[in-house]
């Protein structure tokens, strides 16, 4: 049993939880990801990891309702437990295996969507940590349902916000606000990461190939053990068949079949409606 | 004579009815028909069946309490071999083991050894039998990977020993196959695999779920950080198999294990629970061994027309006579001599159908097995809404990864010897993780066998 230490609202429907994990919080890296079960009958859910202290021993999750698993995520309170906390999952992020002085000498760009702003702030605090600032990118609906904004200005170099309709920052998406950055602004960048929504992933892939700028995704995949046992999260890499849980989550965006990942993640939809709920699915989708 | 007493079937489900639930198929023995069927054994002086057991169990000494209605002595007498025989009496393939082995099976039919078996272990439970004591602690301290059949055999023995063992268990339920991998209607969970495993517990031994060993913690940080003496591996082999045909990814093709982990592990036949599963109407499973059978038998239970698609014929199907045998009796269509090129879709990427061709033995292979080859131009296609894939599996590779100095062999599988000693000093392997996927016998047996070893090794050092 793994108890909720912390939990704050970060907007609407999104909460923020600290839960005591040791042994994850002493092993998680940036990029893995976590299960977590609410009780007997729950499902394994998959979740990132957006910070984690191994002092306190506490992981830290961010989580928004979308459906039954989450609403129920989110009914949690400081003070209740989750049934599984399993983790971290996982590669960890591509970026970690790189020397001080390679990261010192890529720019680096992280364009984060929704949710995945949660994820991506582990690994640019990491880069921070190595004195290797990156910029980053945040995409949302409107500027309510923008969160940790002021943790990721904290490490990041410059931070850049996107919002479908113009409430905060550039009033588009999260690829015109890129081209906007480098076709007009003159930012060149060498790496882009970028965790959101898998069409998003697609289309952030789909405009970095033509500027030929390595592009590194994090999968949200469907999944049931998370540790290369079920196969549920496969999924096609150059022609390839990869398992999400263990040869990811991070794939070169440029090889990734996203059509085919897309409607992977749909497959048990009719039949979660049917249960009302959107299990198995990661809640970092919009 | 006693062999002219026919052998005492045991009583099962009807076959329509069970078909549509998950209720155990057998019913198992009652104390009369285990003791009639006792009566059968001809206490061999040199009992062959003994030999043919993994684990050694003391086959006509059990039989011989059964007889004389001591079944609590019955249960200590396997208990001193085995910890799982509510589990073994289940699941062992029998026939090519100790009843495959018994002198009765010459000319007539061998004693029901399984069936003796799984009364036992199910009577000890039902009567509070405390089949072994607590010994007092030595004082070491031994790590074990995985709560399946290898690593719940190693800890009893080791338990008794008069270690300190703790096993570490990835997924949320200790049990591993047994409770991931074998349905309900074969192995129930709560009153079986729950319970024989609170035995184990009751050892001393202790059970920490969610600890993905690789990622969670490493084996060299259990052995230098955690202080464990020695660590045996018996993690399994998990990961599933695919034919690598095209159109794999389709919607609707999942592996057997994740077929099984939905319905076994996580309940989705229960209402109850929030776990999905889909079967649609027409469920291709593609395999012989009982992992297939298991897979086929659940999509049927689930409401679909199953077809077994297997590229030999069926006296080569690996599965257990029973389980061919019952799912047949439940309906299932077996589709020998079959081997899919392709398995077809729609243009929203759904599948709705396996392209196959027919087969014909040939020469027999390495195995010993005649080997399918192609029928010229016998390519047919038949609809189907699911594909399920039981291709075998194979070892997990994280611990192997994270674990220098770990040799393992082409096939993933990590090197040890038969007493379980790996090329790292102080740790031990066996089960699945050395021998590729198997048997729960022949894990418990291999758990066994690294317990002596782990023991010799530890006192050797100490």
């Amino acid at each position: 049993m793994f108890k909720i230490v912390k939990k704050q609202l970060l907007a609407k429907d999104i909460y923020l939880m600290d839960v005591e994990a040791p042994r994850v919080a002493r092993a998680a890296q940036p990029g893995q990801f976590l299960i977590v079960r609410i009780d007997e009958k729950g499902e394994r859910i998959p979740l990132t990891i957006c910070d984690y202290n191994a002092e306190k021993g506490t992981v830290t999750i961010v989580t928004q309702i979308v459906g039954a698993s989450s609403r129920k995520i989110c009914a949690l309170n400081e003070g209740d437990y989750f049934a599984s906390f399993t983790g971290p999952l996982g590669h960890p992020s591509e970026l970690t295996l790189l020397c001080k002085e390679d990261l010192h000498k890529k720019h680096i760009l992280f364009i984060a969507g929704g949710l995945g702003t949660a994820p991506v702030y582990p690994q640019v605090k990491w880069l921070a940590k190595q004195d290797a600032k990156a910029d980053v990118i945040v995409g949302a609906k409107n500027k309510d349902l923008l969160i940790l904004q002021d943790e990721m200005k904290a490490i990041a170099k410059n931070l850049y916000v996107a919002t479908d309709d113009g409430s905060a920052g550039f009033k588009g998406l999260v690829t015109e606000l890129f081209k906007d950055l480098v076709d007009k602004q003159g930012q060149k960048y060498d790496i882009v990461v970028a965790i959101g929504p898998m069409i998003m992933m697609k289309f952030v892939a789909l405009t970095t190939k033509s500027y030929s700028i390595r592009t590194i995704v994090s999968l949200n995949t469907l999944m049931v053990d998370g540790t290369g046992m079920c196969g549920a999260c496969r999924v096609t890499v150059g022609g390839k068949t990869k398992f999400t849980c263990v040869d990811g989550p991070e794939f070169d965006g440029h090889l990734v079949d996203f059509d085919e990942a897309l409607r992977r993640q749909g497959m048990y939809k009719n039949i979660e409606k049917e249960k009302d709920c959107q299990c198995l699915v990661r809640l970092d989708k919009t | 004579m006693a062999n002219k007493i026919p052998r005492t079937q045991a009583r099962e489900r009807d076959p329509k009815v069970r078909a549509t639930n998950f209720e155990e198929v057998c019913f198992g023995y009652s104390p009369n028909e285990a003791t009639l069927e006792s009566t059968r054994c001809i206490q061999c002086k040199n009992p062959r069946c003994v030999a043919a057991c993994p684990v050694s169990v003391k086959i006509p000494q059990f039989i011989q309490c059964v007889k004389e209605n001591r079944f609590a002595d019955a249960a200590k007498a396997i208990a001193a071999d085995s910890s799982l025989p509510a589990v073994c009496g289940r699941v062992c393939p029998q026939e090519s083991q100790c009843e495959g082995a018994c002198v009765l099976g010459v000319k007539g039919e061998p004693v029901n050894i399984g069936k003796l078996e799984r009364f036992v272990g199910d009577w000890a439970m039902d009567n509070n039998v405390e089949t072994v004591k607590k010994t007092n602690p030595n004082g070491k301290h031994v790590a074990i990977i995985g709560s399946g059949p290898a690593g719940l055999a190693c800890a009893t023995d080791l338990a008794k020993f008069g270690y300190y063992v703790k096993i570490f268990e990835a997924l949320h339920k200790p049990g591993g196959v047994l409770e991931y991998g074998i349905p309900e209607f074969r192995l129930p969970k709560e009153r079986v695999v729950k319970r024989e495993i609170d035995n184990v517990r009751k050892l001393g031994v202790e059970i920490e779920t969610d600890v993905v060993v690789g990622r969670t913690v490493t084996v060299d940080g259990l052995m230098d950080d955690e202080k464990f003496d020695a660590v045996f591996i018996g993690s399994g082999a998990g990961l599933p198999k695919f034919m690598g045909i095209p159109g794999e990814n389709f919607n609707g093709v999942v592996s057997a294990n994740e077929f099984l982990t939905r319905a076994n592990l996580m309940k989705a036949y229960d209402s109850d629970y929030d776990t999905p599963i889909y079967v649609g109407s027409n469920v291709a499973v593609v395999g012989g061994g009982n992992v297939a059978m298991d897979a086929a038998r659940t999509a049927k239970r689930l409401g679909a027309n199953v077809s077994i698609v297997y590229r030999r014929s069926e006296k080569e199907l690996p599965a257990r006579a029973e389980e061919v045998h019952h799912a047949k009796e439940e309906g299932i269509d077996f589709k020998m001599l079959t081997n899919p090129t392709t398995i077809l879709g729609n243009d929203i990427g759904w599948v709705t159908g396996l392209r196959c061709v027919r087969m014909e033995l040939g020469e027999p292979d390495a195995s010993g097995r005649r080997s399918p080859v192609e029928l010229k131009d016998s390519e047919f296609d038949f609809p189907t809404d699911v594909v399920i894939m039981a291709l075998g599996t194979s070892p997990n590779p994280l611990i192997k990864d994270t674990t220098p100095g770990l040799e393992s062999n082409k096939r993933g599988c990590i090197v040890a010897n038969e007493q379980g000693a790996t090329t790292r000093p102080g740790i031990f392997a066996g089960g699945d993780a050395v021998s590729g996927a198997a048997t729960v016998i022949l894990a418990m047996g291999a758990g066994r066998a690294a317990a002596k070893a782990i023991d010799e090794y530890v006192k050797l050092k100490s």
